[in-house]
């Protein structure tokens, strides 16, 4: 699996969580763009990690802020 | 002494447009704001001006009935507790004025972890001046650098503060979700070490964690478990120790955090565990550590009120009757509340709006009622709830009084 698929994936993903229909770039912002509260994030993240079983455990969600990045730390984890 | 100190006096001159520290709060000073300008009292303002006894008190000149006040054995005026307290108070003096492992441990400090050692029949025993610190010192401690915390996300402040002041990997899962904390706990890298942590009772909306399947999937993945027993003591399970004793499972708990500000009826936190090297926390647990011990009197008023706890098996069933008697009466009366049947001693009224929940909190308040009112951020899902404690001193005909007030508040305010 490769960055580009993780990405598509994560796009799937996210889309029950985008209610407002954001458009996603990787810049696009977790808090100020798609304005997720705590409990939308856990559910979200919960979901990224059910789909690759993974963990992304609270201290390395705080250093990932857009889409972008979240891709990124996901693509490092599943390609060893 | 620091250059700091040594220029205090001169004025600063700001340059430019320097942010305002307090600019974050914005958001909440216009919320109160908003709130308050509607002509409603500040519910997070009250005076209690007098108190008269665990359930009745004087707020704003009013005789009012306490449903709020985790007070959930009626300890805070019991004649032996008060004795207890007032010889304390003569023989040790008002403080200690020192740390636990300096000059703050009295007789009064080691009676008081006797006597939870024999109310939770366990090893060891460590009291903390307060349930917060107890939490944040345990956590902090034990979990350190590459171990995981697993814990639910609806867990206290004090537990997430715990977690924050450590340097652990920190994994939430979704509200007693037992296959989501499964998931979590599956995927933690072998190796690492693992503590699970779980509530008894949840106090926003008064329900209980399926501990038994927890703890036994938390065993079967090798992780630690602490429980936080502080809204189940003295009521719960056989000996009064707690959700995991009444669902079987104390055995298995490794530590067991707890409180005396509720059913004990004072101030302070412990932590009861089997481990073999449990004592070891005494040394390296900084909120433990860095602060002063609990005044003599306290810990006196404490150890009185957990003896007379191991015998309190009347005033449980009472409780239990309280609990049941009001949540069927709310629920009759049109209320939605937190749980379908009743958990524990908390019972949670949800409000549509925090408007509507202040406007109603306030009318119970001028019925001669006091109830929590629990607003976003604490509470689960951004709810707004009127939260009831029962106290085993509550009367039936008090019980019924208290259906009589709200049901006048709920119609007043629109709500039923």
């Amino acid at each position: 699996m490769d960055r580009a698929q993780v990405d598509e994936t994560i796009r799937t993903l996210i889309a029950p969580f985008n209610k407002k229909g954001v458009a996603i770039a990787d810049s696009t912002g977790f808090a100020g763009d798609l304005e997720f509260d705590s409990l939308t994030v856990m559910d979200f993240v919960a979901a990224i990690e059910d789909e690759f079983d993974i963990i992304i455990s609270m201290n390395q969600q705080a250093e990932i802020e857009n889409f972008g990045q979240l891709v990124d730390a996901v693509t490092k984890m599943v390609v060893k | 002494m620091s250059e700091g100190i040594s220029q205090a006096d001169r004025p600063s001159a700001v340059e430019g447009h320097a942010p305002d520290l307090f600019a974050k709060f914005d958001p909440l000073i216009a919320m109160r704001e908003g709130l308050l300008a509607s002509g409603i009292t500040d519910p997070f303002n009250l005076v209690m001006e007098k108190v008269l006894s665990p359930t009745r008190a004087i707020c704003n000149g009013r005789e009012t009935i306490l449903l709020g006040t985790y007070n959930y054995m009626g300890m805070t005026f019991d004649p032996d507790v008060i004795e207890a307290g007032k010889n304390a108070l003569a023989d040790y003096g008002s403080g200690t004025t020192g740390s636990r492992v300096l000059n703050g441990t009295y007789a009064g400090h080691k009676e008081v972890e006797r006597a939870l050692r024999e109310f939770y029949a366990m090893d060891h025993a460590m009291v903390f001046s307060t349930g917060y610190q107890a939490n944040l010192g345990i956590i902090s401690t034990v979990a350190g650098k590459g171990d995981y915390i697993v814990l639910d996300i609806d867990s206290h402040a004090s537990i997430w503060d715990g977690c924050k002041l450590g340097d652990a990997e920190i994994v939430p899962f979704r509200h007693n979700d037992i296959e989501a904390m499964e998931k979590r706990l599956r995927r933690i890298p072998e190796g690492a070490g693992k503590l699970v942590v779980l509530e008894g009772v949840y106090s926003m909306l008064g329900d209980i964690a399926p501990l038994k399947e927890m703890v036994a999937v938390a065993k079967k993945h090798g992780a630690m478990v602490l429980v936080d027993e502080a809204h189940s003591m003295g009521f719960m399970g056989h000996h009064g120790r707690g959700v995991a004793e009444a669902q079987g499972v104390l055995d298995d708990v490794d530590f067991v955090i707890g409180t005396f500000s509720k059913s004990v009826g004072t101030v302070g936190g412990f932590c009861v565990s089997n481990h073999p090297k449990f004592e070891i926390l005494r040394l390296v647990c900084r909120p433990y550590v860095f602060t002063a011990s609990l005044p003599p009197s306290v810990v006196a008023t404490a150890a009185t009120s957990i003896r007379k706890l191991m015998q309190g098996s009347n005033k449980r069933a009472h409780l239990w009757e309280n609990s049941k008697t009001l949540h069927t009466g709310l629920k009759r009366l049109g209320f939605q509340l937190g749980t379908e049947e009743p958990e524990s001693a908390i019972i949670a009224v949800i409000m549509p709006d925090l408007e509507r929940g202040a406007a109603m909190w306030e009318a119970l308040i001028e019925g001669g009622l006091y109830v929590n009112l629990a607003r976003p951020p604490a509470t689960p899902a951004n709810m707004t709830l009127l939260r009831c404690s029962l106290c085993a001193e509550h009367t039936e005909d008090e019980v019924q009084t208290i259906l009589g007030i709200f049901a006048k508040a709920g119609k007043a305010v629109g709500i039923i």
